[in-house]
């Protein structure tokens, strides 16, 4: 639907006229009914796979063969992959991979043996594999898995097929009811024709929440990035620094050494050969102007005295005039960025300038320097033959080790035949314009209250424990599907199951903005 | 001539100050600071006056802010700007009000006394003063530019002494051709780049330098 509009004028017209988002929606709710289907037939086929990973974790855990766990969760973690993915191309929701990365490999002792803990090994293979069990175990991502790989087919899978259930539970009614049943039929129909268009992303959300990271899980993976791109800027600047004092070293530092010689030599000689002498300091002072020339080229390469004295755009401005492209620059910046930052995004802009002025073949390039939110981001094109790589360009790949020093990223679009559009972002550098509301309203924090609190009820009595008691035919008691008529009685319990998980999910989801509301003022 | 002087390192000044008056020059004020000079160059009014780019208080561009202000209150009051590095964009913004008395050097040009006090008189005149440098970088951005490509290498080498500001007979001096060969060269220069040509030498090397300019725009 969006090659309509790529004339834009009529495109939105086309786009209003009611038929159109009439015949949309119509795509819409048979897509979701289709993939739907998919969905639930996904879940169906997750049966036996199910069986045998929870049969190895019993095994495991009830009779100690140990040995079968590793690779039931591999076969799980496999499997959940492909869910996983299957979600989020149906769902359009993010779901990222939560587990943590996997143990490195054990590395022996001078002496050539392997410790484990207070044991030694000949071999790496036990001390491997007891690190990789440990770190299958540890892991609380795993543990999630088998929930999700449980409950997924009374849920997730049901949740997949909503539509088409009450589409389907209508027509039964409208077809078999006595009168006036067939009345509700449609109700049921059309309530699950509504319906579907939001199915997915509640698919996607239900996903996320057991097969997406947790909070901590998160902030374990921020924390190792950190660490990496802290030790890639560390090292940076050390080698930095290392060519700044080589740089010195062999060109200002010796040229001044011989200056003093020359001008020591001129001394002498000013009472006895005063026009040698001339010539000598005259030699002298064109030598200074070379170690001038030098400095100013070493200068420029620390900190380019523009940048420190008008700022990023200026700075871009004048890299542009240098340039010996046409390059057309647009500042909308009305704040200065940490010079540190500033001096990141400047080389990067250098970086790429350079790199369209000697490979691409283009002639003409925009900059373009804004901001988005609290980031900053540079666009910078130009009209060349594309085909730029940032896997293979070892510039580029300094470039983006430089601005992941702050968060920043590089992406690079280069089609064969171009244009090549490279854009830097690099995030909460400068003072944002809206902040998020602070606090939460009370409304929500009590729903998040009852949620949390009482989520236990349909899920354990009403809908786990009354699902095992209507399987062994127990007496009633207490539970309130087992009193329903037969197919009925069923839907209520796993209803009650979907219930619960409902709950505790949205309550968790509020539970992690509270505790972001409660953290955001602090930074700013 | 009454010269006001700003730098901020005391050696240099002190070193700029014996210079200057060495050649005759009686400086007015030395300041330091970018107001103190903005102060000084609208109440002494000189003949002309040596700025520093980088001044305390904020050791960004004051003092170039500093002489834009004062030019922009006194038009044409000449000012010649001494950097550690020149750039584009500070050169256009000097030139932009198309009025000369414009001088924007290298530090290093100070060494040659000579040729210093040479730049120095010829701002004073109303003329402008072009580091080689910045000259450079206008004609390698011009790399592209078709008239310019169809000059002959003798005609740049004219046309990068005139930008620079200098008059014929320093052109001649400096390439060691006659008065004549010079002014035809020049007549060529402007023929091929499609200028009215001048007799005034200032007018002539602004038109040059806001041709050169306006191809980058």
């Amino acid at each position: 639907m969006d090659e309509k509009a790529s004339t834009p004028r009529s495109g939105q017209n086309l786009a209003n006229r009611p038929a159109v988002r009439l015949a949309r929606w119509c795509g819409k709710v048979v897509s979701a009914i289709g993939n739907g289907l998919a969905m639930f037939a996904l879940g169906i086929v997750q049966l036996p796979i199910t069986a045998v990973v929870m049969l190895a974790v019993v095994l495991t855990y009830g009779f100690g063969l140990v040995f079968l766990f590793p690779p039931a969760i591999l076969l799980s973690r496999r499997w959940l992959a492909i869910a996983r993915r299957r979600a989020e191309a149906w769902s359009g929701v993010r779901i990222e991979d939560p587990y943590q990365p996997p143990p490195p490999p054990p590395v022996p002792q001078p002496d050539g043996w392997y410790r484990e803990g207070r044991t030694l090994y000949r071999s790496p293979r036990f001390p491997a594999w007891s690190r990789r069990l440990n770190w299958l175990t540890k892991d609380p991502a795993t543990w999630r898995d088998l929930v999700w790989l449980v409950l997924h087919p009374i849920t997730g899978a049901l949740i997949a097929v909503l539509p088409l259930l009450l589409i389907g539970y209508g027509a039964h009614l409208a077809v078999t009811g006595a009168w006036p049943v067939p009345l509700a039929g449609p109700v049921f129909a059309a309530a699950g024709l509504v319906a579907a268009p939001y199915v997915p992303r509640l698919y996607g959300l239900w996903t996320r929440a057991l097969l997406g990271p947790t909070e901590r899980a998160r902030l374990a993976r921020q924390v190792s990035h950190l660490a990496r791109t802290r030790t890639e800027a560390v090292d940076a600047q050390a080698a930095e620094l290392r060519r700044i004092e080589r740089d010195l070293h062999d060109g200002a530092q010796a040229r001044l050494v011989a200056m003093g010689m020359t001008l020591g030599a001129a001394e002498r000689l000013v009472d006895t050969d005063p026009a040698a002498a001339k010539a000598l300091i005259a030699k002298t002072r064109e030598a200074s102007a070379d170690v001038l020339a030098e400095l100013r080229r070493l200068v420029r390469g620390i900190y380019p005295p523009v940048l420190a004295e008008r700022g990023l755009g200026d700075a871009v401005r004048a890299l542009a005039l240098d340039c010996p492209l046409k390059v057309t620059v647009e500042v909308d910046l009305p704040d200065r960025p940490p010079p540190p930052v500033e001096a990141a995004a400047y080389f990067a802009v250098s970086e790429l300038l350079t790199n369209a002025a000697r490979h691409s073949g283009a002639r003409e390039v925009t900059i373009d320097i804004g901001r988005r939110g609290g980031d900053l981001r540079i666009t910078v094109t130009d009209d060349g033959v594309g085909g730029a790589d940032p896997a293979r360009g070892s510039g580029l790949r300094g470039l983006e080790r430089r601005i992941a020093a702050f968060d920043g990223v590089l992406a690079v679009h280069s089609p064969p035949g171009g244009p090549t559009v490279a854009v830097i972002e690099i995030p909460r550098v400068l003072p944002a314009g809206e902040r998020p509301k602070a606090t939460m309203p009370r409304r929500k924090v009590v729903l998040m209250g009852l949620c949390m609190g009482f989520s236990w009820l349909p899920l354990f009595p009403q809908g786990i424990v009354a699902l095992i008691m209507k399987v062994i035919d127990a007496p009633r008691s207490w539970f309130l599907a087992l009193y329903l008529p037969d197919p009925l009685s069923w839907i209520t319990a796993i209803a009650f199951i979907n219930l619960g998980v409902a709950m505790l999910v949205y309550g968790r989801y509020l539970a992690a903005e509270y505790e972001r509301s409660k953290s955001s003022p602090a930074c700013s | 001539m009454r010269v006001v002087l700003a730098e901020d390192l005391y050696l240099l000044r002190e070193g700029l100050v014996h210079l200057l008056q060495a050649h005759g020059f009686t400086v007015v004020a030395a300041v330091e600071t970018g107001p103190e000079l903005l102060r000084a160059l609208v109440e002494e009014r000189p003949d002309v006056s040596i700025v520093d780019v980088r001044l305390p208080p904020t050791f960004t561009d004051e003092g170039l802010q500093a002489a834009l202000e004062a030019r922009r209150r006194i038009p044409g009051l000449p000012v010649c700007v001494l950097s550690q590095h020149v750039e584009q964009l500070y050169a256009r913004e000097l030139l932009a009000d198309g009025s000369g008395g414009v001088g924007y050097l290298l530090k290093d040009r100070v060494f040659d006394a000579a040729q210093f006090v040479d730049a120095l008189r010829r701002v004073a005149a109303g003329g402008t003063a072009m580091d080689p440098e910045v000259i450079a970088k206008l004609l390698a951005g011009n790399a592209r530019n078709e008239p310019l490509a169809r000059l002959t290498p003798r005609e740049r080498e004219v046309l990068a002494l005139m930008a620079e500001g200098r008059s014929n007979a320093a052109i001649c001096q400096q390439l060691y051709l006659s008065e004549s060969a010079v002014g035809k060269h020049v007549a060529n220069i402007f023929t091929k780049l499609g200028l009215m040509p001048s007799d005034d030498d200032n007018r002539r090397v602004l038109a040059v330098l806001a041709y050169l300019n306006a191809q980058r725009s």
